[in-house]
Formats: C-alpha cells, structure tokens, sequence
C-alpha cells in the first residue's frame, strides 16, 4: 500500500466517528497524509483513540488527529495515548475548549512529562533491573530501550521512561514488574518451539485475523504465566497484583472460568494456551495487564532462528571437542590424528529438578557412558532447551571440520591493521550490561627515546627540592631489624634475661620483655604508573607529567619500591596503544630518563582496556601491595563512542576488576570537572585533584605535589 | 634449666557428634586416607561446610581436632612452638602442630595459603611417608603416631595466583574437594540446622541459586551454605523472610547499591 493509498484508508476509517464535524472545508486528508508513514502499530492505536474520542466529543476526535503526527514525533506512544487520555478527562471537567486547546500544543504536554518528578527513567532503573534479570534464571537477557515493552527472547524492550503512576516509587515497580513479565514469558516457555519446530508466528498465521489471534494469545498466557510466577515467586507476584490494583482490576468474560482454571494448573503449558485460543478468539479480549507489555511473534523469530543456528553450530562444535578428547590416547600418542569414529552417539538427558521449576539436571553421555558437562556448555544446553524443549538428534552430531571456528571473531578485529601482535581485551557495555568479547586490541610498543637532557634539567630546576624530597622519602625505607626486649617473639634475647635474672636475684621486679623478634619491614610495593599521553596532555600537562615521573624515578630508587611506568594513548578500539617507558624488570638508566623526555601528546584516551593490560602485568609480580596509579588530564574518551557514561562505566569496571585482583588504584588529575566523574569510577577516597594549579599558575609545584602524594599513599 | 611443657588436648575433643550431611564419598575417602597416614587436603568456596566436615571427623575418629586459622603473619615458629621464660626457667612451649603431632590428633590448618610462605615447608616433612616433625630450637625429632593426621583447606576461588599453593605442597595431599551441595540436600542441611519448614528452606535454596547466577555480573561469590543458614536462624526466631535474606545474604555479598538492590528484590520476590 502507497502512502497516499494509507491516507484515504485512514480518511475511510475516521469518516464515520467524525462526520459531525467534517465538511468539504474542514477535512482530516493533510493529518492523514502527514500519518500515513507511520508504522501499523502506531496508526492503529491513532485511529482507536481518535475512535473513542469522538464518542466523547467528535471535535476531540477531530482535533486528536490534526495533532497526532507531532505529537507522535515529540513523544513515545504510551505517552501519546496518556495525552489523549488526559484531554479526555480535561473535557470532563473543564469543557471542550479546555480540551481543545489542549490538544493543540502535543509539544507542550511532551516537556512537561520529560520534566514531571515522578517520572522513572530507564536509565535509574537499567542497571538494577539487569542483574535483578540475570538473577531470576535462564538466558542472559539485556535490556535495551523501545517504543514498547516486548522480548525478542534475547532483549528485553522497555520504555524511556515510565510515568504512569504520580509515585515515582510505583514507576520503578512498574518497571520491575514489566521487566520480570517479559522474562517471565521466556522463561516458562511462550515462546518455544512446538515439537514440529514451528514458531508462535506459524502458528498465529493459521487464524483469519493473526493480530487478534495474537492479542488473544497474549491475554490468555498473561494467565497462564501469572499463574507459574504466583507458584514459584510468590512475591514477585504480590507486587503485580499491587500494581495492577491501582490500574483497576481486569475483568475477563463470564464463559472465561474454566479456561482460566485450565491455564492456572501446574502442568499448562504454551500448548494448552493455544489449544483454548480458537474458544475465545471471537470474544471481546480483557484490558492488557498494566506490566504486561507486548508479543512480538516477528521479532522473536528472526532471533530465534538465529540463535538456533548458533546455538546448534556452537553445540556440534562443542561435541567434537567432546569427542575428540574421548578418543583412544593411543592415537594421539603415536602422533597420528585421532579419528573421531561416528559409531559413538551423544545422547543428552534432561530431568526436572524437582526443587526449581523450569529448571533441569543435565545428563550428555557418549555411547552410553556417561561424560560431565563443562559449565560453559551447560549455559548453552539450557538455552537450547527453553527455545525447543528437548534436543533433536540433529544437534547432537559433531561437527566435522571445525565449522564453528571462535578464531573468526579475532580476525575479523585484526584486518586493517598491519601492526600485529595485538592483545585482545573485553570493553564493559553499561547499556547491555555485559562485555563485548575481544573488543579492543592493544599493542605495546617503546617510547621512541629523546636524548634531549630533559631529565638533567628537572633535576637541576628541583635541586633545592629534591634535597628535601629525598629526606623524606628515606625516612620511609624498611629493613628487616632484629627487635630486642619484645613481651613476645621467635627467640629469647639473652642480654634481657641476663639483666632480669641480676634484677631478680636483687629483689626487683622481673622485666617480661624477654624476647627478640625479627620484625620485616619490607615495603614490598609494587607500584604501576599509568601515564594519559592523549592528545588534551599537550603543552604544560605533558611537561608536569614529565617532570612529576622524573621526581617520582627518583623517590622510587631511594626506596626501592618496584615500579613500571606506561603511557597511554590510541584511536578506536582496533588502536589502542600502549607505550613502555619502564618495566618492572627494567633497571633505572639513561635509557629510561631518555624516555621519560620522549613522552609526547598522541591521541585518545581509552582507559578501560589500559587499565586491563597493566592489570595483567601487575599480577605478574609477587608483591604484598600493588598499586595502580593514574596520572591525568581528564575523563575517558574515544573516537568511536568511547566517552560519557559509556567510557565511564567501562573504566569502573576495569577498576573493579583490579580491585578484585587485590590492586588498589588511585587516580592523579587535574581535572576541574573530575569530581563529577572520579568518586564513582575510583571510589569515594581514591583520587586527588591537583586544581590549584592553573589558579595560581603554580605549576612548577605539581611534580612535587605527586611525588609527596604518592609518599602518604605508601605510608 | 630447660623443661618442656605441653598443654592438654583433651579440651579439643568433640564430644557430640557435629551435623554433617555427606555430599559425596568424602567420608569413606577420609577415613581411608587416615587408615594408610595421608595428609589431606581440601578444596572449595567459603561457607560450603569445609570446617564443619573436620569438626565431623574429628567426632567420628574420636580424636582432638587443633584448628589453625591462617593469617599472612604466620609464622614457623607460631606452628612448632617456642621458648618462654617463667619463673626464671626457659619454658619450651608447643606450638599448635608440635601439641597434635605428639598428642596424635589431627591439625587442621585453615586457608593455609595466607600464611607465610616459610611455614608451608614446615610442615612437608610431616606430609610425606617420613611423617616427622623436626624442631630445631630444642633439637628434638618428633614422630607422629598413626592416629595424628595433617589436614589443610584453601579455597582456590577467590585467592591471587601469586598465593596459589606450591606444587611440591600440593601434591603430597589427598585432595577432596567441596562444592555447594545440590539443591535438595541443601535444603536438607538449611532445615536440620536451622529447623525451618521444607518450603521455606527450598525457597532459600532457591534463592542461593540466584544469588550464584549473578557471580559473573558483578558478585565476587554466590550465596554460601553458611549463610542460608543464618538467613533461616534469623527467620526461625521470627524475623520477616525479606528481611532475614537482606540480613543474612544480601547485605553481606555486596556493599555496591544497584547490586544490593537487585539481590534483595531477588529475595523479595521469592516470599
């Protein structure tokens, strides 16, 4: 159908509700034109609030319509449909000019509801919700934000923002309870496969009117599943209900009874709700549950089918790893390829686990022995069976020559890139709430050394100083002491007992410090420098990161703390580099002095996958405290997206996976801003601002000022 | 002027018998390492009932158990003992492993890879066929008797890779290793230590699962056995079950806000 064609069937649907108030002079064709491209959805729902509108008042109808099109561009649906709803009950109270005039600014009503303190926004409530999901059971599902609330089976849609109650507290419910609705369709199986492989949208296909036939669907499984999430997460459940009873309670058709008691029973499944669709496809359906979204058969099967293909492909190839570590040692020791014989079958066994609904014990054996499941198959086999059920003896073939080759991925980064040896590293996306496997590839490469005397000069410039610095810093070295006349320790100290004897046989009173103890003072640091050598550091920043780094050299080697110092820099996440100035291992030399003066301002900043790599390292080293410090001029940010929340997020996380590697991270700026952003990336305590700096033009204090940092960091 | 004192055991025998609900052969392995002198090793997550199985054995073989937590500054001589003075007189004092070498009980050395690492060659000697523990200060060579028995946990979850246990360490030991037990004798052991009813501990169990599901998306570590337990004391003695997972669970996972938000959810939605 041609848009023009859309607009007189729109025109033909609203004649009737509207012909009190068109006339040859006063028609809706321009609205219908400018509607005309809109998706279906979005033209259905126009034409029924147009529809009842009218059956309040048809100028309201008729005004609904002029304005639909712009209110659809400055606002989301649902919040088109609650502007409609709200003229509706301003006509109630105030009179159609009321209405009217409110119908005439949707722009108006659009900044408002952006605006109003109730309102939840998906970006509150994501990052709860996400793991609240991960949480329950089942496939990983990320959260994304859409014109709807819907699942494909792989994301769960919701919208921007929710304003539906005036409690912002209810908001956020009702995004947890669409949330979990929507988890709770895939996981107590709407959307599975019938045992011919056919998919929901086959099977709705068969009915005269599939969009009915599929609200239909949807009413009866939002039974059906409230019924299964009343049974294992009772809670869970009272909270709906809350909800839904502050929306008006659903009233279902009176010859509905006895469907709905077939549909609550423990053993109803996807099956029983379509045999009982043909009984109520000609009734008038119930108001859609306030949480319950939408059903999307399309979107679910293209990303079933995808995932099916996957999922089997990565199955097979799984079975042949399988297989091939099952075959006879012999083969394999006498250097020949094993062959896997196809005399062996795989047979898989899924057993209810009669504690977790919906949840199964999983049996492979091959050739009737029985094999263990490696946990990352497990995830896999889990999700084959809620797409299908079961497993058809097709997926348990082993593939034959490595079709599912993991290897593809991290050629596919690698092309355009003729710099090799790339390491790859994951990037956390906040949105998605997963990684992004082999995202970023990192290379290491030296400083290009600039023989300038750099260093000699800062050492001359700080003389007075340094003096002072190294007194400090002295005081500071440990050594392992023997400590005499301790109450308690390894071994006795004989002088003391000597003189505790001579005061005993005097008539005195006995010391009770009677011991030695070895008492270890080692430092034993080990500390990572972590350079920002990014295209902002240009100028007098790079010069105080140079001049603090050769303070801090010399601080380091009066303490003979270990310590690496890398810079960083890059563009996009195929070109992270990585630049070595000194590595652990590396003594203190002119080398290194050479390329402390040849750090120079590159690119970007993509601190995320830096803070990884430099991780790595420091596990490397057998240290009792490792320290991971930044220096910086700024927030993280990349050319390709890497900035904001996102390259934020993703330093965080970096950061919390230091951490849990036992590295404290600290962070040195100069970044005025940086309160903003570094308490939640660092951590409340674990970052220092050096903003005076450009206030008073002190910069010649700055090298100083980090060495002294670092000096309390230690203490 | 020299004496060796030693203290009593007797006050480290068990006198009843410890819950310990078996979850695989992990007994009969026990006892048949004890029966030909092997020293043994055990593996698993915090909270998954490590201490409480020593606790059961030592029950079951009748003998002392001496339990030594490990720390980072853990000495040599903290494990094989040292010379005090008392009333003008060098005491030689035990230490923890010498008492159960003598005595013959069993050692239990828990976490022993925070101690240092100078203590763990102190007690290879003992984990060998030769089973002997030399104690240089006062030049004496003790023998074990058959009933002593050295055991050792680590949990190789969550410790760096730089505190991995040594190779030679290692393989000396007979190595049972502990998981959390599958759902229905978790629930078994939630209800007999705590005496909560079937549905209310399967929710727990339950509960624990989701808790493990998240050990990826930001959880250092699931819910342990040990703390459904605690969850299920608190609500025996009345405490709201919400309240009792927020306790118990949730607020002892994790300090971050969204994931405590998500986990107490989690358990709300489960009562």
């Amino acid at each position: 159908m041609t848009n023009t064609d859309r607009a007189t069937d729109i025109v033909q649907r609203l004649h009737a509700p509207l012909a009190a108030v068109i006339s040859p002079r006063r028609t809706i064709s321009i609205a219908a034109e400018q509607l005309a491209a809109r998706p279906d959805h979005e033209l259905d729902m126009v034409i029924h609030r147009a529809t009842s509108l009218a059956n309040a008042n048809a100028e309201l109808g008729f005004q609904f319509i002029q304005h639909a099109a712009t209110a659809l561009d400055c606002m989301p649906l649902v919040d088109v449909q609650a502007w409609s709803e709200r003229a509706v009950e301003l006509y109630d109270h105030d009179g159609l000019f009321a209405a009217t005039s409110f119908l005439e600014r949707p722009e108006r009503y659009a900044d408002e509801i952006l605006n109003r303190a109730n309102a939840t926004s998906f970006d509150d409530a994501s990052g709860m919700l996400a793991i609240y999901i991960n949480g329950l059971a089942g496939r990983r599902l990320s959260l994304e934000i859409g014109e709807e609330a819907f699942t494909d089976t792989e994301t769960i849609y919701l919208p921007a923002r929710i304003t539906r109650f005036d409690d912002l507290g209810l908001n956020r419910q009702l995004y947890k309870a669409t949330a979990s609705f929507l988890w709770a369709q895939t996981w107590y199986g709407t959307f599975q496969l019938d045992e011919n492989g056919a998919t929901l949208e086959q099977q709705l296909a068969g009915y005269e009117n599939p969009r009915a036939a599929r609200d239909h669907f949807d009413a009866l499984e939002a039974i059906r599943i409230s019924a299964c999430v009343a049974r294992d997460l009772p809670g869970l459940y009272r909270d709906w209900q809350q909800l839904q009873a502050l929306t008006g309670p659903v009233e279902y058709p009176a010859h509905w009874s006895s469907i709905i008691a077939r549909l609550q029973r423990p053993e109803s499944s996807v099956q029983t709700t379509l045999e009982l669709l043909p009984d109520v496809i000609n009734d008038e359906g119930p108001a859609a549950l306030c949480y319950q979204g939408r059903i999307m058969p399309q979107q679910v099967a293209q990303t079933t089918a995808a995932r099916l293909e996957k999922d089997k492909a990565a199955l097979q190839a799984a079975l042949a790893e399988i297989a091939r570590n099952a075959a006879p040692a012999t083969a394999a020791e006498n250097g020949e390829q094993p062959i896997v014989t196809n005399t062996l079958h795989f047979e898989i066994r899924a057993t209810a686990k009669p504690d977790a609904p919906g949840d199964f014990d999983l049996q492979l054996s091959l050739g009737g022995q029985a094999l263990g499941i490696p946990p990352e198959l497990e995830a896999l086999l889990q999700s084959i069976l809620q797409d299908l059920g079961g497993f058809p003896t097709e997926y348990l073939v082993p593939a034959g020559n490595n079709e599912f080759d993991p290897q593809a991925i991290t050629a596919e980064i690698d092309t355009g890139s003729g710099l090799g040896n790339a390491t790859y590293y994951p990037e956390w996306d906040h949105q998605r709430h997963q990684y992004r496997k082999d995202w970023c590839a990192l290379r290491e490469q030296d400083v290009e050394p600039d023989p300038a005397p750099f260093v000699q000069d800062t050492l001359k410039k700080y003389h007075g100083e340094l003096q002072h610095l190294r007194k400090a810093f002295e005081a500071l070295r440990g050594e392992n002491q023997l400590k005499k006349r301790q109450p308690d320790g390894d071994d006795i100290d004989f002088d003391a007992v000597v003189q505790a004897m001579t005061d005993l046989s005097l008539g005195l009173e006995m010391s009770p410090q009677l011991f030695t103890q070895l008492h270890r003072d080692e430092r034993n640091i080990a500390v990572m420098f972590m350079v920002d050598m990014s295209g902002s550091t240009k100028g007098w920043v790079n010069d105080a990161e140079r001049e603090s780094l050769v303070l801090l050299c010399q601080a380091l080697e009066i303490l003979g703390d270990r310590y690496a110092i890398y810079g960083f820099s890059g563009m996009t996440r195929k070109r992270c580099e990585l630049y070595r100035i000194k590595t652990f291992d590396e003594p203190y030399s002119r080398l290194v002095e050479h390329r402390i003066s040849g750090i120079k301002a590159q690119d970007y900043t993509r601190m995320g996958v830096t803070i990884r790599h430099l991780s790595k390292l420091l596990n490397e080293v057998d240290a009792r405290t490792k320290l991971l410090i930044t220096l910086s001029d700024g927030k993280p940010d990349d050319f390709d997206g890497y900035r904001g929340d996102y390259g934020i997020e993703d330093t965080r996380q970096a950061l919390i996976e230091a951490k849990r590697q036992g590295i404290h991270s600290f962070c040195i700026t100069i970044d005025d801003e940086a309160r903003d952003y570094l308490p939640h990336m660092y951590g409340a305590v674990n970052y220092t601002i050096i903003d005076d700096v450009r206030k008073f033009d002190d910069v010649r204090k700055l090298p100083l000022k980090v060495a002294d940092i670092y000096r309390r960091l230690t203490l | 002027m020299s004496q060796t004192h030693t203290l009593p055991v007797d006050e480290y025998r068990i006198t009843e018998e410890p819950y310990y609900r078996p979850l695989g052969k992990e007994i009969e392995i026990f006892v048949a390492a004890h029966e030909n002198r092997l020293p043994i090793l055990l593996k698993g997550p915090t909270g998954c009932g490590k201490t409480r199985f020593m606790e059961h054995m030592a029950w079951r073989l009748k003998l002392p158990l001496i339990t030594v937590a490990c720390h980072d500054d853990l000495t040599a001589a903290d494990l094989v003992g040292r010379y005090l003075i008392t009333s003008g007189e060098t005491v030689w004092i035990d230490g923890p492993l010498a008492r159960a070498v003598r005595s013959g009980a069993i050692c239990y050395l828990d976490e022993v890879v925070e101690a240092r690492k100078d203590t763990t060659v102190v007690i290879h000697p003992l984990a060998d066929d030769r089973r002997v523990l030399p104690i240089e200060k006062n030049g004496e060579l003790l023998r074990a008797p058959d009933s002593f028995c050295l055991a050792i946990s680590y949990n190789p979850g969550y410790q760096s890779v730089l505190k991995d246990l040594k190779t030679s360490t290692r393989q000396r030991f007979v190595a049972i290793e502990f998981d959390y037990p599958a759902p229905e004798l978790e629930r078994e052991i939630v209800m007999a230590e705590s005496g909560i009813d079937a549905t209310m501990a399967e929710k727990l169990v339950r509960f624990a699962g989701m808790t493990r599901n998240l050990k990826d998306s930001g959880l250092e570590e699931g819910a342990s056995t040990r703390l459904l337990v605690h969850a299920a004391k608190l609500m025996a003695s009345g405490i709201e079950p919400a309240e009792a997972c927020s306790s118990a669970i949730a607020e002892t996972l994790t300090d971050d806000p969204e994931m405590l938000e998500a986990v107490n959810e989690l358990g709300a939605s489960l009562f």
